[in-house]
């Protein structure tokens, strides 16, 4: 899947989660933009690893600070 | 005006702000502090004069009673005598004496394994063990609900961490199915969680992580001496003791000491001894301790009578409290805990207060400590809590929970 499909996936994801409906940008924060706590974080990479059938291990989720760098994360582990 | 800036900005304590005020918001409303209770006396396993006030102690985690058991006294006076306040030193160097073996083989014979570790804490070792065994590349898969211990054993070590929704065997497996195939893995999962008192699927979950090829470790600290025919646990209870690679427990609760250990049946498990920093780089446990922890152990092999009242008591206390009209962590009892869920901080703390005024003690439980932000009042029972000391409970809380308005 390119970056551009993932993006849209991803897009689709969020949405019951963005309970403020903040308009996501690359650059949307999802502890400061979108305030989820650790419960959120939880059931949205649940839902990202069973949609691509990936891993999000806490290590690779430590460097995931908005949206751009998830959709570029998904896009390598993917690939990987 | 440039130096108070710069301290300002330079104070390392101000990530810990929100904290500081949302406890002075909560101690100028008049409440006594929670987390600042001080137990001037300690009259039995049940029994405390805490703050001035003779109290029930429904908060303790001394789930067999063992703190004043006579036996165990005598055995860790007698030690204090023969050895001395403290070995002044770790196992691997001048900290191993005649106890700590002794303590060791009571574990083995406790559990039928094959090896036994102490630990000075149950802390140290979940810490010691999981990061250790778990370095770079290798992978943990544990319950979001976790302890503590578990997650900075994991902080600690170098693996690749994936944890998945509190006692969620679809999650779990799922999970394992993708970890990449040629790396290793370790489950982690406990007997009992601590803040629900809830039970895990041990008997399903156990076996998928054995089909995936991963090394299962299953922490019992709140299920040793008390769940299981022999009180081995949540994994005796369900059958997979057998299947189980690496088992975590402490002396802090129904062994009535402090403590920690892990037992194996691992051929190579006594290399722990040697690679295991939390063990090697801090002082071993002082020989009074190890011998009241033996005592007790081996006491606790034959505390089926024990057991079954502690059974009928958390049985009552849980059905009493649904009855009054609270709402609970679990639906049925599971173990000796019991928490009870409050609406917010606040009301928990006034209701923890109104409680500990009718003179009972139980835990206040708060975020982070507790799943989903929930606030708790966390009773855990004791076997030598009398069946009227529970119906006296159950008065205490209605009263409290009344003048509270919670129910």
């Amino acid at each position: 899947m390119d970056r551009a499909s993932i993006d849209e996936t991803i897009r689709n994801l969020i949405e019951p989660f963005n309970k403020k409906g903040v308009a996501i940008t690359d650059a949307v924060t999802f502890a400061n933009d979108l305030e989820f706590d650790s419960l959120t974080v939880m059931d949205f990479v649940a839902a990202i690893e069973d949609e691509f059938d990936i891993i999000i291990s806490m290590n690779q989720q430590a460097e995931i600070e908005n949206f751009g760098q998830l959709i570029d994360a998904v896009l390598k582990i993917q690939s990987a | 005006m440039n130096e108070v800036t710069s301290a300002e900005t330079g104070d390392l304590f101000s990530k810990f702000d929100d904290l500081i005020n949302t406890r002075e918001t909560l101690l100028s409303s008049g409440i006594e502090d929670p987390y600042n209770l001080v137990m001037e006396k300690v009259l039995s396993p049940t029994r405390a004069v805490c703050n001035g006030r003779d109290t029930i102690l429904l908060g303790t985690y001394n789930y067999m009673g063992m703190t004043f058991d006579p036996d165990v006294i005598e055995a860790g006076k007698d030690a204090l005598d023969k050895f001395g306040s403290g070995t002044t030193g770790s196992r691997v160097l001048n900290g191993t004496y005649q106890g700590h073996k002794d303590c060791e083989d009571a574990l083995i014979e406790f559990y039928g394994m094959d090896h036994a570790m102490v630990f000075a804490t149950g802390y140290q070792a979940n810490l010691g063990i999981i990061s250790t065994i778990a370095g770079k590349g290798d992978y943990v898969v544990l319950d979001i609900d976790s302890h503590a211990s578990i997650w900075d054993g994991c902080a600690m070590g170098n693996a690749e961490i994936v944890p998945f929704k509190h006692n969620d065997v679809e999650a779990m497996e799922k999970r394992l199915k993708r970890i990449p195939e040629g790396a290793k893995t370790l489950v982690v999962l406990e007997g009992v969680y601590s803040m629900l008192g809830d039970v895990a699927p041990l008997k399903e979950m156990v076996r998928i992580a054995k089909e995936h090829g991963a090394m299962v470790l299953v922490d019992e600290a709140h299920s040793m001496g008390f769940i299981g025919e022999n009180g081995r646990g949540v994994c005796e209870e369900q059958g997979v003791m057998d299947d189980c690679d690496f088992i975590i427990g402490t002396f802090s609760k129904s062994v009535g000491t402090v403590g920690g250990f892990c037992v194996s049946n691992h051929p190579k498990f006594e290399i722990m001894r040697l690679v295991c920093r939390p063990y090697v780089f801090t002082a071993s446990l002082p020989p009074s301790v190890v011998a009241t922890a033996a005592t007790s152990i081996r006491k606790l092999q034959h505390g089926s009578n024990k057991r079954a009242h502690l059974w009928e008591n958390s049985k009552r206390l849980h059905s009493g409290l649904l009855d009054l009209g609270f709402s609970l962590g679990t639906e049925t009892p599971q173990s000796a805990i019991v928490a009870v869920i409050m609406p917010d901080l606040t009301q928990g703390a006034m209701m923890w207060e109104a409680l500990l005024k009718e003179g009972l003690y139980v835990n206040l439980a708060r975020p982070p400590a507790t799943p989903a932000n929930m606030t708790l009042l966390r009773c855990s029972l004791c076997a030598e809590h009398s069946a009227e000391e529970v119906e006296t409970i159950l008065g205490m809380f209605e009263r409290a929970g009344k003048k509270i308005g919670i129910i």
